[in-house]
Formats: structure tokens, sequence, C-alpha cells
């Protein structure tokens, strides 16, 4: 597995879905290519997917918000015969590396979430229509709507299989939907887990796997009317047009480096690191909202967010060794502000929230990317409002004290806005800042009695809003030894550590699935039971049983 | 009309397995019995319910003389549930767990494994006499029609058969899946049959032998493939009902067979020799014999998708937990659990047809259709044997298997019936030489008259050689009742 894999796709070149708009009501069919896996050695049958699926996926949900704001109703559904969906193919799981199972896993986990946050942020409501077996990833793609449909012809089945059958679990969020979101009860949800056949009719709705069983002879009608009548009754303003997304400009080089309109990726694989420098905005906003329309996906809110989206994600499954990375920023704090301010004043605006929502999104996958992490505030830069909140995304920040010989560029600063206080949240409901200062109302209150100030670094230092301030004689040393040291340890243990240390407070069933359900999944992941030579999911599809070591651990 | 609140099961429904005494089961079926008898009345013409039929009934298990024949209404037929007599010592014969005594128990880790293949074998039971429901209204005599019931009955009661191992073995969840196998319909939409062929209408009676003969041999070989099962009940079970099959079959080849010959005797009669004149051979109230190599390759291949797919895990499974053997297990000289062993299937590798070795575990399927295909051909030789005796220039020919298949390697793929991959274009252009069309669905409608009087048979079929039960040519095996 070796080529890269781009998270960029345009519409016309999708192979596995398709998309009919309706007015306000989009019908998603899939209809997976067997022969259209992203790697040798597998066919995508019975609508099972594999990272490129999910890659269509995530860009018809992503432009649904963008291009398609007049969509308040996204009905899923299967183009083929008998099956919704088979879930993620297995013989790909097999054959896969952990690292890529893992990443493809949190990709898909990512991908899910949208579907819920698309109804909660933008009033797009997603449903499931089931008719034919959803199994696995399949039933968990229906999870992840928020109102599943299940036709009763007395075969369409919801099941998820996974510990009976391939001795992994449901681990797209499966195991935490079923019970955090559809309330299931433990012990149905138990015995739900593990029959592989899962379960139809009458007894799915009963247990509240789904939310409606309907007779086969009436399902595509009834399918249609709740669309129709979920349209009508929501609460999502009208919108007549949206604007397109167009392809990103950017450039990958020989040494695994990437540039983009506003993002660059610097590569030092030597030092198993990647520098990321977001370049803010350099001319004034746009004037207003509707000139802020107009420049659709080239406005630079927009845009560096598509850009480090693409950029976190190439990095996550194409540069598994560049285990440090390192976030950097360089512009001017106050036009990158006023970019914000006009968004944050007219967030009652579709594509402002959208555009808003979507960092969001993109600061919660940087939360989630298990590489070691670290920002430098550096001279000329721009950790200001939105971007500040990467300081407190990352593990640890180093800033610049005092002038540096030779450096004239503006003097480091954090400055917090609005944007740092509620409309960031992270997976556990809360803000980054208040993650921080967990226990430390007093802190809270101190950062944001100084929104709108340029801090310096003695002041950011007070305020606890940085790791540590090193002036010009530590600094390159500091910096190069931290480096050096973080890029040197496990890799296994340093994921372990972050990932503890980063979700301090409340669990919320987002981060149950990225923390505990995702820890368990990947610990048996590693399991001979499921992945050694005799292990279930090596042996699926032979006819042959995996051989498990009996003993409890 | 059985009593059904004083069923004596021990008497009225013939079985080897101590129903009366068995509570657990005889609640179960006290509790289906009446929607099965409902399922029945609602299935079948009124007239044919009330009409008495000539039809042998299972009675015991005894290979000498385990059914007797006589005039029953339907509805009263005596459903009986009986399974083989129990092989002292007998062993799992294949899979992980060969040579170990069979299991009388399901074992835990195998139950919903098992439980999915009994009831798909449930399912097509039923839905065969789903289709071929309406067929007595057109029955070319009451010989045939008398046949036609046989089967119907016999389906019915191997639903019984597979109902009493859902009711015996698998508790809750087997009695859920028995009111299911009621619940779903040939061709319904709100709930059809499970697997395609059985949700296809069965529009005449050239299709029901077609369909006895071919679709009806998948069911001989999916319970001979059962009776090699590691669970004993259940291969028991289907190694009696393999002796009812048997007459489906018998009553398909030479229904064909018949077809065949009023066919050639009524060409040979108008001096036709050409059997591509079909106007002039329709015009004599005989079906051509092109028509019935179309017919042929349309109940062939649907047939063939019954197989399911050439390399496929659940069947894997279900032979290597000694759930399901191969065609004549016990007789195959290998060590019967063929980890380390290739089997050869076809596939499509660049648009050229090519054998391929694949694990043989995972071609399981596979093997049982090139079992049923070489099994299948023999009563193709003997159609010809008729045709050419009668000195006709026409060779009936089983189609390849890539042709017209919607599941498998070959699915959606324009073969030819020599397995010549063709353009889309040639393709259309051959459909209509290769598959029946509507021109020649409607020519037969036109020829399925009733022809109730006893000893007369439609035009387009020759009688028998020999009477059911031996009885005379002109014995009245259906006394229709007429009100």
């Amino acid at each position: 597995m070796t080529k890269r894999i781009d998270f960029q796709v345009d519409p016309s070149a999708y192979r596995h879905w398709r998309v009919e708009y309706d007015g306000p009501v989009a019908n998603l069919f899939m209809d997976v290519d067997e022969d259209g896996g992203l790697f040798d050695g597998y066919q995508l049958k019975l609508n099972s997917y594999d990272l490129g699926v999910d890659i269509e996926l995530a860009d018809i949900v992503q432009r649904m918000r963008f291009e398609h704001p007049e969509v308040k109703v996204v009905v899923m559904r299967s183009a083929k015969d008998r099956v919704f969906c088979a879930g993620a193919n297995i013989r790909m799981l097999g054959g896969a590396k952990h690292a890529h199972k893992v990443n493809f896993c949190k990709f898909t986990n990512e991908t899910r979430n949208t579907f819920e946050a698309a109804e909660v942020d933008s009033g797009q409501k997603y449903i499931a229509a089931i008719k034919g077996a959803c199994a696995g990833g399949g039933y968990e793609l229906a999870l992840a709507c928020n109102h599943i449909m299940l036709t009763d012809d007395s075969s369409s089945s919801v099941a998820l299989p996974e510990v009976p059958l391939l001795a992994v679990l449901p681990g797209t969020g499966g195991l935490t939907r079923v019970t955090d979101k559809r309330k299931v009860r433990r012990d149905l949800a138990d015995v739900f887990c593990s029959t592989e056949e899962g379960v139809r009719g009458k007894r799915a709705q009963e247990w509240k796997l789904v939310d409606e069983v309907i007779p086969n002879s009436k399902f595509d009608e009834t399918v249609d009317a709740r669309a129709r009548d979920f349209a009508a009754s929501s609460t999502k303003p009208d919108v007549d047009k949206g604007i397109v997304l167009t392809a990103l400009d950017r450039t990958f080089h020989e040494d695994g480096s990437v540039t983009y309109s506003t993002v660059e990726v610097q590569a030092d694989r030597k030092g198993r690191t990647a520098s990321i420098t977001i370049h803010g905005p350099e001319g004034d906003p746009p004037a207003d909202i509707a000139a802020f329309t107009a420049e659709g996906d080239q406005a630079w809110m927009l845009r560096a967010a598509r850009e480090l989206d693409d950029a976190i994600l190439h990095l996550r499954l194409n540069e598994p060794e560049l285990g440090l990375m390192v976030f950097k920023t360089q512009g001017d704090p106050e036009t990158l502000l006023a970019h914000e301010a006009l968004l944050m004043a007219n967030r009652d605006h579709w594509l402002a929230g959208e555009v808003l929502q979507y960092w969001k999104r993109v600061l919660k996958r940087i939360d989630v990317t298990s590489r070691s992490m670290v920002a430098l505030v550096e001279h000329g830069s721009c950790f200001a409002g939105i971007l500040a909140e990467i300081l407190w995304a990352v593990d640890r920040s180093y800033m610049m004290e005092d002038e540096f010989e030779g450096d004239n560029r503006p003097m480091a600063t954090v400055t917090l806005s609005d944007a740092n206080f509620g409309p960031m949240p992270m997976a556990n409901g809360l803000t980054r800042l208040q993650t921080r200062f967990l226990g430390d109302d007093a802190a809270l209150a101190g950062a944001e009695a100084s929104k709108g100030e340029a801090l310096e670094a003695e002041a950011a230092d007070e305020a606890g809003l940085v790791t540590m301030i090193l002036d010009d004689i530590d600094w390159e040393d500091e910096i190069r030894i931290f480096l050096e040291e973080r890029a040197s340890f496990s890799p296994d243990a340093m994921t372990g550590m972050e990932a503890n240390l980063r979700f301090a407070g409340p669990e919320t069933m987002e981060t149950r699935i990225f923390g505990r359900l995702t820890a368990w999944q990947n610990w048996i992941f590693t399991r001979p039971n499921a992945v050694g030579e005799a292990g279930a999911l090596q042996r699926y599809g032979t006819g042959q049983r995996g051989e498990f070591n009996m003993e409890r651990v | 009309m059985l009593d059904l609140i004083n069923v004596s099961y021990d008497t009225q429904i013939p079985n080897n397995v101590g129903l009366s005494s068995d509570k657990k089961v005889l609640k179960a079926l006290e509790r289906w019995h009446p929607g099965y008898i409902n399922w029945w009345n609602d299935l079948i013409p009124q007239n044919f319910q009330e009409s008495m039929v000539y039809l042998r009934t299972a009675v015991s298990v005894d290979p000498k003389g385990w059914a007797k024949f006589d005039y029953v209404k339907m509805p009263e037929y005596r459903w009986g549930v009986l399974l083989a007599p129990q092989v002292e010592d007998r062993r799992i014969p294949c899979g992980e767990h060969a040579g170990e005594l069979a299991w009388q128990e399901v074992p835990g880790e195998y139950r919903n494994l098992m439980k999915r293949l009994i009831v798909i074998q449930g399912d097509t039971e039923p839905g065969s006499v789903e289709q071929q429901r309406y067929l007595g209204l057109t029955a070319p005599s009451l010989y045939d029609m008398r046949n036609l019931f046989q089967v119907n009955v016999e389906e019915g009661r191997h639903l019984w058969a597979m109902v009493y191992l859902l009711f015996k073995y698998f508790g809750k969840d087997g009695r859920e899946e028995a009111d299911d196998l009621l619940r779903r319909s040939s061709g319904s939409e709100e709930a059809p049959r499970m697997l395609g062929a059985f949700n296809e209408e069965t529009p005449d009676w050239l299709s029901f032998f077609m369909f006895t003969y071919f679709t009806d041999r998948d069911g001989k070989m999916q319970l001979e493939s059962l009776a090699q099962s590691g669970f004993d009940p259940l291969s028991r079970t289907c190694r009696f009902m393999l002796t009812e099959e048997a007459h489906h079959m018998f009553v398909g080849e030479t229904g064909v067979g018949r077809t065949i010959q009023a066919t050639c005797e009524a060409m040979v009669k108008a001096g036709i020799s050409d059997p591509y004149d079909t106007d002039k051979v329709r015009s004599l109230g005989v079906i051509d014999l092109p028509t019935i190599q179309k017919k042929l390759n349309l109940h062939y291949t649907l047939s063939l998708d019954l197989f399911g797919q050439e390399v496929s895990t659940n069947a894997a499974n279900a032979f290597n937990a000694g759930i399901k053997g191969r065609y004549m297990e016990t007789r195959i000289q290998d060590d019967h659990r063929l980890t380390g062993d290739t089997y050869k299937v076809l596939d499509i590798v660049d648009g050229v047809l090519v054998e391929r070795d694949v694990p043989a575990l995972t071609a399981i399927n596979m093997r049982l259709r090139d079992d049923y295909i070489r099994d299948a051909s023999g009563g193709v030789g003997r159609w010809n044997k008729i045709i050419e005796k009668a000195g006709i220039e026409f060779e009936l020919k089983l189609p390849h298997q890539a042709f017209n298949r919607k599941i498998g390697v070959f699915a959606g793929k324009d073969f030819d019936p020599e397995g010549n991959l063709v353009t889309g274009d040639e393709y259309d252009r051959g459909l209509p030489h290769w598959l029946p069309t509507h021109g020649d669905g409607d020519f037969i409608q036109s020829l399925m008259k009733p022809c109730y009087e006893p000893g007369k048979y439609a035009s387009w079929i020759a009688p028998p050689k020999v009477g059911i039960d031996n009885k005379p040519g002109d014995f009245e095996y259906v006394k229709l009742h007429m009100a």
C-alpha cells in the first residue's frame, strides 16, 4: 500500500455513490463498484466499502452542506438488490497494515459524525431507508443517520456480526451508538451484538434498533413521504443556491512536502517531522457577507480550512513515519481577526455558519490525530481567534519572547476572540480553553477578559495560554532538543499518552467512540485472536474458524 | 377436514419421532398447524381442494413399503414427520470435526449457521407450491393433474419436515422462523421467497415440467449435501425427503419427454422434417422443438443461480463446520477436510473464460454445481433419444453455464448459449432465439386448455407409458368436485 491516497475527489469521478437532488430532499444511493477498490487483492462485493468509498461519501456530505444548502433531508439508500450495505470489506481489513486499519476506522468515524453534525449544525437530516441485509459497518452507517426505516419483508435485517463472525468490534461507532444514541437496553444490545444474523421486522423496532418498520409494499412511498414530512417541518432556512467547492490548489513535492495556497507542509523524513505553516489572509476581508459569498470557496476563511483539512488527512494516511507535527502560522493577527469577525457577526447567515462549523470539524480532526503535536508561536505569527485554538489542540506550545537578533518580523503574540469561547467545542462538549483550565474558573475568566488584546510572551505565559516562552538565547537549542527527544519516544506510548491527556473532562458519545471504542478495537486489531495467522479476521472466507487463545486478559 | 382442536398427532400425523409424547414440539405444532392449513386452503382453487385425488402418503420409513395410495382431499392429506432410520455410530463425514460422533443436538457454536440453512431449504418448499397454484386449471390430463398435486403435497410435507427441525432444535427463534415461512410468499411484493428462482412464475405446464426437472434437481442436490450433515436429525430428515424427491424429477423428465414425443409424432404424421419450420409445427397443436430448447435454457440457467457464488465463504463455513457435505461425501476418496486442497472454478479474466484453482473449501458451491450439471445432463440424453427415434434432426443441449446468469462471476455478462462472450448488439439479436419470447409464451398459453376426461390427453403431450401405481390408462386419478 504505497500509492498516495487522495482525499480530494471530483463528483464527476464518483465510482460508488449517486445523488439525486429533488428540491429539499436528496436521495443518496450507495452502489459500490466491486472492482473499484483502492488497493488490489479484494473485491467490494455486496456494497462493502474501503477507504476509497468513504472518501467519496465524506465528499458528498461536505458538498451537501456547501453546494446544496437547499437540501433539508438526505435519504440514504442502496442501489443494489437485497443488500443495503455489508460493511467494511473484510479482505481489505485482513490484508491491511495495522496503521491503515486504525486510520481507516478513524476517518470513517469522522465521516459518520458528519452525518449527525449536519443536522445539529445545519439542519440537514440524514435518514436511512434499509432494504436488504444491513450488517456491520452498513448498520453503523444507518446508526449515524438520525432516523432509520426498515422494510418488513421477513428477510431484511440489521446486524452487528463483528464479534461472532470476525472476533473484532463494530468499531465505527456501532457499540456506542446502539446504547448511547439509540438507547437500546444493554442486555438486548448484548444479544444483538453477539447474534450474527441480527434482528429483523418488528423486533428491530421494539428493541429501538430502528425507528420504523414498514410493510414492504408501502416502503418506498412511506420513505418518500417521511422525507417530505421532515423537509416540511425542518427549521432550516431556505437557501437558493450554494457555492461550488473547486479543486484545491496544491503541489506535492518529491521530499514529501506539500504546497497549498495558504498552507505549507514541510517534510523532514530524517527528523520524522512535518511542519505545517498556515499563512494568514493578506488583504482586507470582504466588505460584507454578500461579498464573502461571492468569493465562494476562494474566501480565505474557507480556503484555509479546506487546505488544512486535506493536509492533516494526507499526513495521517500517507506519511505514517512523520510522527511529529509542528504547527506554525505567519501573518497579521488583526487582519485574520477581521476576516473571522465578518463570519462571527453573520453567524446566522448560512455560509458564514457553514464555514465556522467546518473550522470546528477541522480542529476536531487535529484533536484526534495520533501524532505528537507542537505549536511554535514565532515572530510574525498569527495565532489569533480560530487559529489560536491550535495552541490548545496540540500537546505543547512554545512561544518566542522578546526580540530575536536579525528577525524583524512583528513580535509574537496570541490574541483571543469570541471564537475561543463557544463556537469551536471539542468532542467532549467543552471549549479547548475550558478543557485546558478544567477546575480553574479564574484562569478561564482571565483569558476571556483578555479578548482582543494581542498578548506578548510574558502575558500569554502568565495567562497559561502557552507551555513555555523562550528568548533568543534558548529558543533554538530548546526547540531542537524537544523535537529530537519527542521523535525518539515509542510511537505507541506517545499515542496512548497524548490521547489520554488531550481529552480531560466529561465523556460524550463522541469521546466514547474515539476513546473507549477505538482503543479497545485497536487493541483487538493487534491480538492474534483477530489478526494472527489463525485469527478470525485472517481466516475469514477460508471456511476455517479462527483459533482462539481462550485465556482472558 | 382435520379437526384442528382434536388432532391426534400420533394417528393423524404419520411420524416416527414420538410426536404424541414430545410436549415441546406438540405445543409448537398445535400453534403452527392452523396457519399452515389456512395457507393451504387459500392457495389452490377451491374446487380442487374438494376433489378426491389419488395420492401416495408417506406412512413409514420402511424401504419396502413406505407409502400407500388412496383417494384423499388435499387439505386432509396426512403430512407426516418422518426421519430415515438412525444409523448406529454415525460419524461426522467432513470438515474440522470429521470422524467425531454425529451430533444429536445442535452445537451452540453452529446454531445460527444451521438454522439459516434449514430456513433457506424450508423456504423453497412452499415456494414452489405457490408458483404452481393455478396449474390445475389447465391440466392436460387427470394423470398430470394428479402428479402436480402429488408434488405439491409432498413439498408441503417437506415444509413440515423443516418446521419440525426448527421446533425441535431451535427454540423460540425456530418458532419465529417457522411463522415467517408461512408469511413469505412467492412473487410477493410484501415478503417474497428468499431465492430468486422461487419468485418466478410457473405460467404453463411445460414450465412446470422444466421446473421439476431442473429446479427440483437443485433441491435434490441441496438435500443430498444436507443428508451428509454432521447434525444427525437433519441428515435423517433429508435422507427421507430424497425418497419423495425422486418422483418429482420423474414427473419433470417424463413430462418434458412426453411433450417432445407428442411433437415428434405429430411432425412425422404430417410429414414435417424441418424442426425449425415452427409455424407449421405449431399449427399441429404441439410445441416446436426450438421453443422447448428455449424453455430448457431458461429453467436450467435459473437453477444454476440457486447454487450461489462460485467462491463462497458461507459454503466453506458450512462444510468446515460439518453441517453440509458434498454430493456423495462418504464415497469421495480424500481427507474430507480439504484444508490444503484446491478446486477449479471458472472465472473471467480480461474477457476470457479461464479455469482458476481456488482453495477447495471455498469452492463447495462450484463443486455441487458441477455435480448437478452432470446429473442434469442424463435426462437430456434420453429426450434426444426420442427425437432421434422419430428420425428428426435436432438435438437438445444444456447451454453453457455462463449464459443468462444473475448470480456469480458470469452475472450480467453477455455470453451466448455456447459460452462465447458476445457484443451487446449480438446478444440482443440472439436473445429471441435463446430464451422464450412473449410470443412463445402466448403460443404455449394457447395450448393450455384443460383436459379432464379420464384417459384423454391434450394435443401437445403424449400419454405416459405406464400409470401411477400401475393403474390402467383410463383410471380416474382425480375425481373432480364440480360445484
